[in-house]
């Protein structure tokens, strides 16, 4: 009886050592999907891939802690450093990710204000948070409204012109409020009562013209024509726009850099301090870094990477677009935001629940 | 059964209430005292009040638990006026009309709840079938929509209490009534009407109760605008991470839901006989 049992588990934990997995946690529409069945078919490790839509969503089950996933992507600021500060990221073993050495230096030093001399985590791809606009249908209705600025959305004159083509905003108080602080002339990080009494009232004012509160909606939205103005990231942005050349039906989508500034973000590879399959995360961050690889998951998703080594990979389209590759001149209008503390996160979400429900 | 048996039998669902029950609710307690924290699980353990007060202050809160109750009441009387003929029919059609007539009423239940709410996106989305059949104007994300979800998914907890009440009328006293002189309306108003107030109020208590609650079905086919407690408390878990405030939400909900079911336990009970 004994032996028997002894037989069976051994069968079963070697059936487990052969079951080689890496579970994915990443955004929505940010990879190209050939990339995991490649992996697997070099490595024998099967992935799990599974997706969030907001960083809050992100953040909720990593901090509930024992996630299961091994590979996950928050932005920079402020979940990355929030996640470090935590302890529920690893350090990655910098000798285990040979590709490593492919990473744009200048980038990542962007990123050592979040995680000192990039122990915890490799950007996978970065992007910016701005509008993106449908031209002909805003054209239309609000024939004199600034296409260039934060105005088009956070000025009520310029949004209730716009609103009957439908307006869309981002459900995410992390990603929007820090946009509405620079258009009010403020820096991005305030967190000072008046800084919120400021942005509530910017934001109860365009209130009444908003359609629709979308978390990673808005790409439908905007490439079908439903909506002509979201506040959104650049790659959705960009998706939508390529998505509606496709489906050839004259709609037109364009990202917006406003004027003012916009908050770059970088997704960070990193891997939670309790994931179950530490070696196959770092056989995946090596595998993802690789520039033919990452040539190909800009060109899905249309977000830059950070290897240079991408640009001659690249499809030829996507060199001469601006959000894709960042001329200098938008590169000036980017702007970064600092860790925030638990009061002030308790003050901009509670503000957020007020702008939704409107009142 | 001697002592010792009727102990040890007891003894499986007391444990069960409290592994099921009080333990969650203890914890959910203990969370709610506690002081949020950035580490895993995100709060520090400790002895504070400054949650609970900040729910009971924050109009958002207030406004949230009052939208709730009003949808709730709002759902629970469509429930009932639609219910109660159907109860009535149910327990009046032939007998060998009856149980498919009550399989039907539970046939829903046979599909996963979620994809019988997302057909509903789907019914009445712009270019679903109720708007482009009835010319209504746009449905899909008001207080309409939330309503015909709110309705079509409770309904049933109202009919089958109702049923099982109306279906025990003695039919002479109806007769009687009717024999006595009176119409029709008036032996339903002074008979059928006092004589189900039990199935009444089961009914109400078991769409009313959950209903208060409710996170899905707003948050599926209401608008923005349609921040019910329910939400309220995901979001301060899940967007916000802050469990002592979700807790603390949690809580003061838990105190509503035990006072409404037992007021209206009381008002029902059946009026003693003249």
């Amino acid at each position: 009886m004994i032996r028997w049992l002894l037989i069976f588990m051994a069968l079963a934990l070697s059936a487990r050592a052969q079951d080689r997995v890496v579970n994915i946690y990443n955004w929505t529409d940010y990879i190209d999907p050939s990339v995991l069945a490649d992996f697997t078919r070099e490595t024998g490790i099967k992935t799990r891939y599974d997706v969030f839509d907001s960083l809050e969503t992100l953040e909720a089950k990593l901090f509930a802690g024992h996630s299961g996933y091994d590979i996950v992507l928050p932005s920079n600021e402020p979940s990355f450093s929030r996640l470090i500060k935590a302890g529920a990221l690893t350090p990655i073993d910098r000798a285990k990710v040979p590709n490593w050495k492919n990473l744009d230096p200048v980038l990542m030093q962007r990123v050592e204000s979040s995680d000192k001399d990039n122990r915890h985590g490799a950007i996978y791809l970065w992007g910016s948070i701005g509008l993106g606009i449908n031209p002909d249908r805003i054209h239309a209705v609000a024939p004199d409204a600034p296409l260039n600025s934060w105005a088009l959305l956070l000025d009520p004159k310029w949004a209730k012109q716009v609103a009957p083509c439908g307006i869309i905003m981002m459900d995410s108080a992390i990603d929007v409020v820090p946009s509405v602080l620079r258009y009010l002339g403020r820096s991005p990080d305030g967190a000072t009562p008046e800084d919120f009494d400021a942005v509530s009232k910017a934001l109860m004012a365009i209130r009444p013209y908003i359609r629709e509160f979308a978390s990673g909606g808005a790409l439908e939205a905007l490439a079908t024509g439903q909506a002509c103005l979201a506040l959104d990231y650049s790659g959705d942005v960009d998706q939508a726009g390529a998505r509606a050349r496709e489906a050839g039906k004259g709609v037109n989508v364009t990202y917006v850099v406003p004027k003012e500034g916009a908050e770059i973000g970088f997704d960070m590879l990193s891997i939670p301090a309790d994931a179950p399959h530490k070696e196959e995360a770092l056989a995946f961050i090596d595998f993802v870094l690789r520039p033919d690889i990452m040539a190909r998951i800009t060109d899905a998703t249309r977000y830059p990477n950070a290897i240079p080594a991408t640009r001659a990979l690249v499809k030829t389209t996507l060199l001469d677009d601006p959000n894709v590759f960042p001329t200098d001149a938008v590169m000036q209008r980017f702007f970064t935001i600092g860790p925030s503390t638990q009061a002030a996160d308790r003050a901009r979400t509670r503000l957020w629940a007020r702008f939704k429900a409107g009142n | 059964m001697t002592a010792a048996t009727r102990r040890w039998v007891l003894a499986v669902p007391t444990l069960w209430l409290i592994l099921l029950l009080v333990a969650p609710l203890a914890i959910v307690l203990l969370i709610a005292f506690a002081t949020p924290a950035d580490r895993i699980p995100p709060f520090s353990l400790g002895f504070t009040l400054d949650n609970l007060r900040l729910v009971a202050s924050d109009p958002l809160y207030r406004d949230a638990l009052l939208r709730s109750l009003r949808v709730a009441g709002i759902s629970t009387v469509i429930c009932l006026v639609m219910g109660f003929p159907a109860a009535l029919a149910i327990a009046r059609a032939p007998s060998r009309w009856r149980n498919a007539l009550l399989l039907a009423v539970m046939l829903p239940f046979w599909t996963g709840f979620l994809m019988r709410i997302n057909a509903w996106i789907g019914l009445l989305a712009d270019d679903g079938l109720i708007v482009r059949l009835l010319g209504t104007p746009h449905l899909l994300y008001t207080d309409t929509a939330m309503y015909i979800g709110m309705v079509y998914t409770y309904l049933p907890f109202m009919v089958l209490p109702l049923y099982a009440r109306l279906s025990r009328l003695d039919p002479t006293l109806m007769q009687a009534a009717a024999d006595l002189g009176a119409p029709p309306w008036r032996v339903f108003l002074r008979v059928i009407l006092p004589l189900s107030r039990p199935g009444i109020a089961a009914g109400a208590a078991l769409v009313f109760v959950p209903a208060i609650g409710e996170y899905v079905i707003p948050a599926l086919l209401g608008g923005p605008q349609a921040q019910l407690i329910g939400k309220v408390l995901w979001e301060e878990f899940f967007s916000n991470r802050d469990w002592p405030t979700a807790s603390a939400v949690a809580v003061w909900l838990l105190v509503v839901l035990i006072a409404i079911p037992a007021v209206v336990m009381r008002a029902a009970k059946v009026p003693p006989k003249r």
